[in-house]
């Protein structure tokens, strides 16, 4: 039971590396992006190929990861995120299912027996898992702080500009491409080193748990906690991976089939967008403090919004 | 008087759809020229070209002695960011407000080229001195604002970069007669104190002939009359056309 939980950390922390960076694309700058999968093999794979073949550290893996994965983003973006909507979807789906692909192909089995992460020669072995727990959430935290940073920059009012009216930014001269761009790289980085996790977890890479079902869930994540709010991404993240591990907690894995968890998933997105659309926790402020007092904060909570989020993101 | 703006036979395409077909036209320093015309006449294509959202088919537009958009040569021309960096502020057609900020993010979004902290709070007062409205609702979000104090805030949101050039995409849409006529009477103030030239697309042909010194009449894609704005007042077709006499 206690292992369960723990576990459930551990994934939870990785998807909420995922749904940080998901946020970054869709929850700020509002680009429908469904390719996370992918981002989390290449950085599955740097950390995988570094370790293994050339026998270096996971820490040194962590940043090429990091930057690889940034420029698969790059590349990718600057042809595909002149595509709007669910255009742009199609493409970064396409996308995933490629980096997966070619996965498959450079390597059917992957990597197997990746040595183990260690620091100050303690080494993070799978079976110690809180270890795992407290490296994975420190990253978190830290990532968190980072993009919360970033939300209230400059950067950051100029991404939610691109998000809200991409004109009206555009004749305030906010480059969008750029920013875009920017986006779209800084949330594939962050879904590059939420794969060095996983491999340092596991110890094992295999292309076929690359699959766009991660890219589904790391989308559901970010929906369901509340698109633009940091925080909101990583109670989804834990919602979402309670949910995944629910058979295996309660001991009805005989019972609940496997595909049940994205039955609900699904269940889960429909009863959001229809009740509370704007996720859970709803979107941050931006910048200045909020005028409403504490009672009328959670009377807002409560009470259903006006008017529904109004199509465009997601 | 200098020339700010020089449009050059310009022609824009949709497709096979022409626009615009040879238009071309001058805007002085210092002053509100108008451009009037139906629905459908090319109007807003017409300003959406000036800031680079369509690109030219034919022709050229100079500002402040600068080629800023030309057919052709699209690597010569600026991006719309860049434009805007040039000094052209454009409040577009339906105001497009960043709805989820406030009026104060959104003050603050129209100063985003600009890199002084105390200088975006020194004109963000000014606005909201001019504008008290604004002022009294500067932390609302925008969407719960009515059409008439967002389309001020539109414009204000264009005059926190401080632009030479202010190009206004109907401002009167959809607006009560009442504040339609205010937000003209603004616009002459913008243009008298804060010396900022103003080209203004409107079909209140009426309002906006009397507020300019110099107008143009747009039919299917060509400039059809140009005169000075009481001059054009005074014309039967336009009085025949537009102004319903």
């Amino acid at each position: 039971m206690l292992n369960f939980f723990q576990l459930i950390l551990i994934y939870a922390g990785i998807y909420a590396l995922m749904a940080i960076g998901q946020n970054c694309i869709t929850g700020y700058t509002g680009m429908l992006s469904l390719c996370h999968a992918g981002f989390l093999c290449i950085g599955s794979y740097v950390t995988a190929i570094m370790c293994k073949t050339f026998g270096l550290s996971f820490w040194l893996s962590l940043p090429v990861a990091a930057i690889a994965t940034g420029l698969i983003g790059l590349l990718i973006g600057i042809p595909t995120l002149r595509l709007k909507g669910d255009y742009l979807c199609i493409a970064t789906l396409g996308l995933g299912e490629i980096i997966r692909n070619i996965a498959t192909n450079l390597n059917p089995v992957g990597y197997n027996s990746i040595p183990r992460a260690s620091l100050f020669g303690y080494q993070f072995a799978s079976r110690n898992k809180f270890a795992f727990i407290l490296l994975i959430w420190f990253f978190v935290l830290v990532f968190y702080i980072l993009f919360q940073q970033l939300a209230h920059s400059r950067l950051g009012r100029a991404m939610i500009a691109v998000r809200e009216d991409e004109v009206a930014a555009q004749s305030n001269g906010i480059n969008v491409t750029k920013y875009k761009i920017s986006s779209f790289v800084l949330g594939a980085a962050v879904g590059g080193i939420a794969g060095c996790f996983q491999t340092a977890y596991t110890l094992t890479v295999q292309p076929a748990s690359f699959t766009f079902m991660v890219s589904v869930m790391v989308l559901c994540t970010v929906v369901l906690g509340g698109m633009g709010n940091a925080k909101a991404v990583i109670l989804g993240a834990f919602i979402i991976q309670f949910i995944s591990y629910f058979p295996q907690l309660t001991g009805l894995t005989n019972v609940i089939p496997a595909q049940a968890k994205q039955i609900i998933y699904g269940l889960l997105l429909v009863v959001m967008m229809l009740c509370r659309p704007q996720g859970i926790l709803g979107r941050d402020r931006y910048r200045y403090g909020d005028p409403r007092t504490r009672k009328e904060k959670i009377h807002d909570f409560f009470s259903r919004p006006k008017k529904s989020a109004k199509g465009g993101n997601v | 008087m200098a020339q700010i703006l020089n449009i050059d036979n310009i022609s824009v395409s949709y497709g096979s759809i022409r626009a615009l077909s040879d238009v071309s036209m001058n805007v002085n320093e210092g002053d509100i020229v108008s451009l009037i015309g139906a629905n459908g006449a090319g109007k807003s294509t017409l300003l959406n070209a000036i800031v680079g959202l369509v690109p030219l088919k034919g022709g050229s537009i100079t500002f402040a002695g600068e080629k800023i958009c030309q057919a052709k040569h699209h690597m010569h021309s600026l991006s719309t960011d860049l434009i805007a960096r040039r000094g052209i502020a454009l409040v577009p057609e339906g105001r497009h407000v960043f709805a989820d900020m406030t009026v104060e993010e959104n003050l603050d979004m129209g100063a985003f080229t600009v890199r002084d902290q105390a200088l975006i709070e020194k004109r963000k007062q000014e606005m909201y001195d001019f504008f008290p409205i604004l002022g009294a609702r500067r932390k609302q979000k925008t969407r719960s604002l009515s059409g008439g104090e967002q389309q001020m805030m539109a414009i204000a949101r264009a005059l926190m970069s401080a632009p030479r050039l202010l190009l206004l995409d109907e401002p009167g849409l959809g607006l009560a007669p009442l504040i339609v006529q205010d937000i003209f009477s603004k616009i002459k103030i913008i243009n008298e104190e804060n010396k900022v030239t103003v080209f203004l697309v409107e079909q209140n042909a009426r309002l906006a002939l009397k507020s300019s010194s110099y107008g143009y009449v747009l039919e299917n894609g060509k400039i059809v009359l140009q005169d000075e704005g009481m001059a054009l007042l005074d014309n039967d077709m336009v009085k025949k056309a537009y102004l319903g006499a």
